[in-house]
């Protein structure tokens, strides 16, 4: 148990993260697939997975000269700063402070900015930069969660697996559906994932400067635990403090 | 070089999105860092401190958020 609960926490929270950036990047590309064909909007693609792959082989192996515990310590640090923003934002969703992501909208949207470039006649060469941009864009993040949750305790390769699992799931079912996946939970799904990558890094940060948790890896579900139920005590509090910004709110 | 910036922009964007939550949290973690290392705090109480200040930052931005939302 102590040995699988990292690996199944960071499998976990690799997928979930890499999950809702894959859906969002995934938009566009049927945006720009949709409205002026697959070439353009694969060919984008393709070319920004190779630029991913590139940064990746560039610089996963610089990291294998990184101490472990400074490590620890930057990539705590680096997941405080990152989980806290996810989190911060999901909570502002579920109270209606902040609009909730809609993939229906940013389809449309994206729909409609290509349209408005059909006459140009760069118009492929537009439709392919946008595709290239969001996989991109997105693939950033990606590629930091895996890192960041997979190299502090060496699990690269099961963090790289939980984001192809999200990858390929989001493919299967989109190109299925072929239409954005609007019904997938995504404020609850940052949430969740708002919540894991910062406890990882209180988790991570304090073992970098030198904290012995109590129960080793099993303190990191403990951690987990303290901030989900200060994080909900928090959107509860909000909805009863300031009603008038939870109107419309996102349950 | 616009998609360079665009890609440093995306980097910069992803830890920091309220500029004073990233600004408190790197304080937060310096502070208790420095505690341990040179007031000789034991490592586990800084870890139950960082805990609670990102807590404590975490609420006190989402209050600041959700009142500004009402004011406006």
């Amino acid at each position: 148990m102590n040995d699988l609960s990292p690996i199944l926490s960071i499998v976990t929270a690799s997928f979930l993260a890499s999950f809702v950036e894959v859906v969002e990047a995934f938009t566009i590309v049927l945006a720009v697939g949709v409205t002026r064909g697959w070439r353009p909007a694969l060919g984008g693609a393709a070319v920004a997975l190779a630029v991913l792959a590139a940064l990746v082989l560039a610089f996963g192996p610089l990291l294998a000269l990184v101490p472990i515990t400074v490590l620890q310590f930057v990539v705590g640090v680096l997941l405080i700063l990152f989980g806290m923003r996810w989190l911060r934002k999901a909570i502002l969703r579920s109270v209606g402070v902040i609009a909730l992501h809609d993939e229906e909208q940013a389809f449309s949207k994206e729909t409609a900015a290509l349209q408005r470039q059909a006459n140009d006649r760069r118009a492929d060469y537009l439709a392919a930069v946008a595709s290239f941009k969001a996989v991109l864009l997105e693939g950033v993040e990606v590629v930091f969660i895996v890192i960041a949750v997979g190299s502090a305790h060496a699990q690269t390769l099961y963090a790289s697996l939980g984001a192809l699992a999200a990858f390929v799931l989001v493919i299967l079912v989109g190109f299925a559906v072929h239409r954005p996946l609007a019904r997938v939970p995504e404020n609850a799904l940052k949430f969740v994932v708002g919540l894991m990558l910062t406890s990882f890094g209180v988790f991570w940060t304090g073992e970098g400067f030198g904290a012995d948790w109590p129960g080793k890896d099993l303190a990191l579900l403990g951690i987990f635990a303290i901030i989900a139920v200060a994080s909900f005590a928090i959107v509860r509090w909000l909805r009863g403090a300031y009603p008038a910004a939870a109107e419309g709110v996102a349950r | 070089m616009t998609m360079i910036r665009l890609v440093l922009k995306e980097l910069v964007g992803m830890f920091v999105d309220d500029g004073s939550l990233a600004l408190l949290a790197l304080i937060l973690i310096a502070v208790v860092t420095a505690a341990v290392k040179l007031l000789a705090l034991p490592p586990l109480i800084g870890g139950v401190l960082l805990l609670a200040g990102c807590l404590a930052i975490l609420l006190e931005s989402t209050r600041r958020a959700a009142s500004a939302k009402r004011k406006a």
